[in-house]
């Protein structure tokens, strides 16, 4: 039951990082897309891109943390405990980012639609290094169990930590880019789309070359992980790397639907990866997913609202996407209403 | 670094309750508009598809866009919210998370589908049919119920845990989930705030429009923005006097230290006289206060009239009740919450009447005063609410389980993100009420312009407007 609940878990966390990452991403890619002049056209892409969908993807996060404080809840309490600073920038950034998302669609001024786009941006790239960083210090072992406090800087601040803030605003960026490629593609032009590709090729191999880079960091500050990466955990590493690999070769030829697919199966498998090294510890070396589990009738009636979230939520979330990809939603935002005025103005 | 250490070194139990309050506070404003606003606009979607009523389906279609903004931000500080159980009260969720946790997850169904039928029915205007985009709507409604339901059963698990047994080393076990969902406090306690969801929506949206009101802007369109919602606020007072008095004698009978602070009784006794205002001295006298006799015990049980007795502060333990200042709190915010409770009830009324005699709004100004006031009152009355029942709750967090200073982290910091996040809400509010107005503008401006309906108009394939048409004219 207790494994049930924990796959579940990482289901949630596979979710955010593939749907709620690239969100991330998106907002990486409106911070460096330049001048307001320059980088007007990829910031529609961006706002496009995002749209209607970015408040649901954003739900993952809720239930990660729902699973975790009802079905691990010594693990929650000491991750919450020892991460506080990490953990209190990540929900002041996702307080900034989501807020200022929405009023920069619905503001029509130049100034103040800059500020705003700078505050998401900048919190969009806050907010993924900050849970990569306490994923590292989770993986590792720098969080202790049982309700005392682990350091509170050095449990966030290390190597591991770092590696995984990196890998993860460098992941979230190579993800928006190759599905923008694809949105760009799609209804934004082929300058756009070009734009996208080739920074999506850029950002594959920056990932990669982290991730290279993250195994001899791994080597030396966080054994046990490093041991079970190399181990019981290679075959989804290898996958993840084969994906990055596929998806470079498909962005290359221009096959961008594939390259989605192939883009979100490398991260999947870089996590599951990240779950797997973990296997049986939720706090390594010193809890374990079982030590950590609540009674089964918690993990029943968790298992049964997750299941009730598959037959209601996720045939709901498809018909969201497809609407959504078959442009059946459209968004009246702001610049929209003011270039209708301003054609009204001109014509009249 | 170490005296820098030394100085951000605070107690953090203070700051922890202050942020946890704040928070609270602030999100609560937004949950009645996330609760009850889809309903309302879904009123005026269906007036509009239904009988060809161009303004209700403005109505709608603009309800819907500034819904979006609002729901963006209840959406973040409801998610702070959830960082907070755990950074702020991590001992707390490491016991009991097993068992309080469990609506959450409920909760979070309902959260789910709300996100994503709102994306459907916000983006839904242009390209949808009318009744497939009217029906996208409804799964908003319900989820608000559903979700709503669930939190406070949560927070009424606090007051009445149950469906759980502490093993010899403290952790939960046996865990009864219905029983932890439906604990004894939960459907009165969920009730009450479901329809103080639906009034103080109802409220504040028609406080809006009685404002405009008053500004002269009487055409049917401002008529039908106030009807609306202020009809929705008018049917739910009633339903909330019988609902809260209920609620008040579960207290009563179920949590008598909530109660006696509630009506500052500092000694058990019969034939208790209901205190308007005064307070409770450091030496646990009342002072002050206008005392109505033995309406207090008549109200508790009005089978025993004035012989019902009340048991007083006094009689628990003093580590185990309400301060004698907490005490005064809930007892001012008891009072402010009847108070102002009892006054919107009088308002309705007023409307109700003249409504059922001659068809319309009362004609005095006085009346789209009031209920222009109406809107802020309505929140203060549930802050009020909320006031009485978290802080009739101290000192415990889980009541009669867990103190509230043992649930607290021992991170030094919280002051900082207290002051951080209290600037950041501050921000955030201001932004969130200018981009509602400039929103406002922009719409007006857009049909001032088109002399169409709203931005592209709802309904209709995109087309830009003519270039011939009012602007024209206007020019």
């Amino acid at each position: 039951m207790a494994e049930f609940v924990a796959a579940t878990l990482m289901v949630g966390i596979t979710a955010y990082a593939v749907f709620g990452g690239a969100d991330f991403g998106a907002g990486f890619w409106d911070l460096v897309a330049g001048g307001a002049e320059r980088g007007a056209r990829p910031r529609s892409v961006v706002d496009h891109a995002i749209g209607p969908v970015w408040e649901a993807n954003h739900v993952w996060l809720i239930f990660v943390l729902v699973v975790l404080w009802t079905s691990f809840s010594e693990a929650f309490g000491s991750i919450m405990l020892t991460l506080f600073v990490p953990l209190a920038l990540a929900a002041f950034g996702i307080v900034l980012r989501g807020t200022s998302f929405a009023f920069r669609k619905e503001v029509v001024r130049l100034s103040i639609r800059r500020d705003l786009g700078v505050v998401f941006a900048t919190s969009s790239v806050i907010v993924p290094y900050c849970f990569g960083a306490v994923a590292g210090g989770i993986a590792s072992g720098r969080v202790p169990p049982g309700g005392t406090a682990g350091d509170p800087w050095a449990s966030w601040i290390n190597p591991t930590s770092i590696l995984g803030g990196v890998l993860a605003v460098a992941t979230c960026a190579f993800l928006a880019a190759v599905y923008m490629t694809y949105d760009a593609h799609r209804f934004a032009g082929p300058d756009m789309e070009e734009y996208f590709r080739r920074r999506a090729l850029v950002m594959a191999i920056v990932v990669g070359t982290i991730a290279v880079v993250g195994i001899f960091v791994l080597r030396a500050d966080a054994e046990y992980l490093y041991d079970r990466l190399t181990g019981p955990a290679l075959p989804l590493v290898l996958a993840s790397a084969i994906g990055g690999l596929g998806t470079l070769t498909l962005l290359t030829r221009r096959l961008h639907r594939g390259a989605r697919v192939l883009a979100m199966g490398a991260v999947a498998a870089v996590i599951w990866a990240w779950g797997v090294a973990q296997w049986p510890y939720l706090l390594p070396t010193r809890l374990t997913v079982a030590e950590a589990a609540a009674p089964t009738a918690t993990l029943v009636a968790v298992s049964i609202a997750f299941g009730l979230a598959v037959l209601i939520c996720l045939p709901s979330l498809a018909l969201l996407y497809v609407l959504d990809q078959r442009s059946l939603l459209d968004a009246d935002t702001a610049a929209d209403g003011q270039a209708r005025v301003a054609d009204a103005d001109a014509t009249a | 670094m170490h005296a820098l250490a030394q100085v951000l070194a605070v107690d953090p139990v203070p700051w922890a309750r202050a942020q946890m309050a704040f928070t609270l506070a602030t999100h609560i404003i937004l949950v009645p508009l996330g609760v009850s606003w889809a309903f309302m606009t879904l009123i005026a979607n269906y007036r509009g598809i239904r009988h060809g009523d161009a303004d209700a389906l403005r109505l709608a279609q603009r309800w819907s866009k500034y819904m979006a903004v609002l729901f963006a931000v209840g959406a973040v500080t409801g998610t702070v919210l959830s960082f907070e159980f755990g950074l702020l009260w991590p001992n707390f969720m490491d016991r009991f998370g097993p068992a309080f946790g469990i609506p959450f997850a409920f909760e979070g169904l309902f959260f789910f589908t709300e996100a994503i039928f709102i994306a459907i029915y916000i983006y839904g205007w242009k390209r949808l049919k009318p009744w497939a985009h009217f029906w996208s709507g409804v799964p908003i409604v319900i989820a608000g119920i559903g979700g709503s339901l669930a939190v406070v059963a949560a927070n009424a698990w606090m007051n009445h845990p149950a469906g759980f047994r502490l093993n010899q080393a403290g952790r939960v076990v046996d865990v009864d989930p219905v029983a932890v969902i439906f604990n004894k406090a939960m459907p009165l306690q969920s009730l009450h705030m479901l329809i103080a969801a639906y009034l103080v929506g109802g409220f504040v949206v028609a406080s809006v429009y009685a404002t405009a009101m008053l500004r002269g802007k009487r055409d049917r369109y401002h008529r039908l923005g106030f009807l609306i919602p202020f009809t929705v606020a008018a049917v739910a007072v009633p339903i909330q006097m019988v609902v809260g008095d209920q609620l008040a004698r579960f207290v009563y009978n179920n949590e008598p230290r909530k109660f006696a602070a509630m009506e500052l009784v500092p000694e058990t006794s019969r034939d208790v006289p209901e205190t308007l205002g005064g307070w409770l001295n450091d030496d646990g006298e009342v002072v002050g206060g206008i005392p109505i006799p033995g309406l207090a015990s008549i109200l508790s049980d009005p089978g025993e009239g004035t012989s019902t007795k009340i048991r007083g502060l006094e009689s628990f333990p003093a580590d185990e009740r309400p301060t004698n200042r907490q005490a005064t709190i809930v007892h001012w915010a008891w009072d402010v919450m009847v108070g102002l409770g009892t006054a919107l009830f009088l308002l309705a009324a007023w409307f109700a009447v003249v409504w059922w005699r001659r068809r319309d709004l009362p004609r005095t100004k006085w009346f789209l005063r009031a209920a222009a006031v109406a809107g802020v009152a309505s929140v203060v009355t549930m802050e009020a609410g909320w006031v009485v029942t978290e802080v009739g709750r101290q000192p415990w967090i889980v009541v009669d389980y867990m103190l509230v200073e043992d649930a607290a982290t021992s991170s030094s910091g919280v002051w900082v993100t207290f002051l951080g996040i209290a600037a950041i809400y501050t921000g955030v509010a201001v932004t969130t009420v200018l981009v509602l107005r400039a929103m406002r503008r922009r719409f007006d401006a857009a049909e001032d312009h088109s002399g169409n309906s709203d931005l592209s108009g709802p309904y209709s394939p995109r087309i830009r407007p003519e270039p011939v048409g009012a602007g024209t004219q206007e020019a």
